[in-house]
């Protein structure tokens, strides 16, 4: 590990990347990036890349599983071992685990598990390369996989984290931040419900810190939300485009 | 976790709710009747038992000497795990842990890590080289909802009934000598869950208001009352405004858990 820096904000306000307190990484997305996949999407957040799919509804395997009224959603979070500083085993860490199952309940409010009984939808997410904010970046992906592959949402679900460093309340952390910072709290929202459907928080934060970075994370979200929108709208329009070209 | 409460069951839940009531007499905001117990097995350097309502679980601390994380070289190891034994619910099966027993371990980790609770450095033999590592295991031995407040407490109360074994370093070899010290402790989180059932939130969920709430919210409080690691669950929401609303009820009960525990 390099050093540890001695301040992250500097006297003008703003962060070692350059960034304000209240400043999003650049985020870039695209939908329907797998050929294989029912759905996908892939998602740069700074220095974050990620793809997520999506496949079903279908048969599950193994079938025991099946629920006779409604659809099962799995979700696995994977990190490649070449992602981080230090090659990470791709054994599935506890970590992973934990991240695979808050994931997949932040997505199951959003989806209406009651259309497809008996089936079951996988959500599969790789990290390629992790700043920081991983768990947030692929769920503003995976729902995007899941609104591609043709799956009946209630809303898409976006995420994004605030956190403290030096004393003051900042939006979205990136590894540094994240490793050295005093807190960080990934939230993800579903904006046209008011819904949090990821609350998780480590670090110390007194009570008027927390809720200064929820409503900050929850203002994050919704500038994501609409690149996600975006993304989607994007999809169809080249889908359009090359329809014309072959008439 | 799948037991079945059947349709009627959950209605009465549901309704009972709606007026300010719960199936077992408590108010929203109540917990159950709580009993710990310290140092309930002698060849653990630290152990507690506690009862929260029909809840039981065990914590053993064990120490033992180890090599720090490089990135941390001076600081002692922390390592929590939690075995949901078959014995505890017809719902837990043998095997390696499952995605419920790491999240238990993991939400028990982070209220400790994140509030500092252990005084790592302190833990330090020789920088970079050997430390204490302190093994936190946590035993459900019956499983009746709200696992998570009852182990973290139960994590705390052994932590706080831990000794340390004396030792020498002679020709780089650690000695351990007579006596014990207590370990080295800066603060006692305490964990509260918060469960929602139609948009009303309730404390301390038994194991059939676990099966109707839509979505469960845990936070941990330092000695200072300030949060030190949260965690949403299960397959629902929170509004904004519950969520804040939730923090304040959580605070509040985090301070009277404390006060009752008097330590």
């Amino acid at each position: 590990m390099n050093e540890k820096p001695e301040k992250l904000i500097n006297k003008k306000g703003l962060r070692l990347d350059g960034r304000k307190v209240d400043e999003l990484r650049p985020v870039k997305i695209e939908v329907g990036v797998l050929p294989n996949a029912d759905g996908s999407a892939y998602i740069e957040h700074g220095k974050n890349k990620i793809l997520a799919a999506a496949f079903g509804p279908r048969e599950m395997h193994p079938k025991h599983l099946s629920r006779p009224d409604r659809m099962v959603l799995r979700c696995r979070y994977h990190m490649a071992p070449f992602s981080v500083g230090e090659r990470k085993s791709p054994a599935p860490s506890r970590r992973e685990i934990e991240l695979s199952k808050v994931i997949r309940e932040s997505l199951e409010p959003a989806v209406f598990v009651d259309y497809y009984p008996r089936t079951g939808v996988d959500v599969f997410i790789e990290v390629l390369q992790a700043d920081g904010g991983t768990r947030c970046a692929s769920i503003t992906a995976a729902s995007l996989a899941l609104a591609d592959a043709g799956i009946p949402l209630r809303d898409l679900v976006v995420a994004c984290a605030a956190g403290k460093v030096d004393d003051t309340v900042v939006l979205d952390l990136f590894d540094t931040e994240d490793k050295v910072g005093c807190a960080d709290v990934p939230i993800a929202y579903m904006p046209n419900l008011d819904a949090v459907t990821l609350l998780q928080m480590d670090g110390i934060l007194k009570p008027n810190e927390f809720e200064k970075a929820v409503n900050m994370a929850i203002e994050g979200c919704k500038k994501i939300y609409e690149l996600q929108k975006e993304a989607l709208k994007t999809k169809y329009m080249l889908i359009g485009q090359e329809e014309e070209v072959e008439e | 976790m799948s037991s079945l409460v059947t349709r009627v069951r959950s209605k009465q839940i549901e309704q009972l709710i709606e007026k300010g009531k719960r199936l077992d007499g408590r108010g929203l905001a109540d917990y159950r009747e709580i009993k710990i117990e310290q140092g309930v097995i002698e060849k653990a350097e630290g152990s507690a038992r506690v009862l929260l309502g029909k809840t039981e679980i065990l914590v053993g601390i064990k120490v033992e000497t180890g090599t720090p994380f490089p990135d941390t070289p001076n600081d002692g190891v922390l390592t929590v795990n939690a075995e949901l034994v078959p014995l505890a619910s017809p719902d837990f099966e043998p095997g390696p842990p499952d995605e419920n027993s790491i999240e238990l371990a993991r939400i028990v980790d982070r209220g400790i890590r994140e509030s500092q609770a252990i005084d790592t450095e302190k833990l330090c033999i020789e920088p970079g080289k050997k430390v204490f590592v302190v093994f936190v295991d946590v035993y459900v031995l019956n499983h009746d909802g709200n696992l998570i407040d009852a182990a973290a407490l139960a994590a705390v109360a052994a932590l706080m009934n831990t000794k340390m074994p004396n030792y020498e370093v002679k020709d780089d070899e650690v000695v351990i000598k007579q006596g014990y010290t207590p370990l080295p402790m800066k603060s006692h989180p305490i964990t509260v869950t918060l469960g929602k059932i139609n948009n009303k939130l309730i404390v301390d969920p038994w194991l059939e208001e676990e099966q109707v709430i839509d979505a469960r919210l845990t936070m941990a409080f330092n000695d200072e009352g300030n949060i030190c690691a949260i965690q949403k669950g299960c397959a629902g929401y929170f509004t904004q405004q519950q969520i804040l609303e939730g923090m304040k009820i959580a605070r509040d009960k985090a301070a009277e858990l404390r006060k009752q525990l008097k330590w």
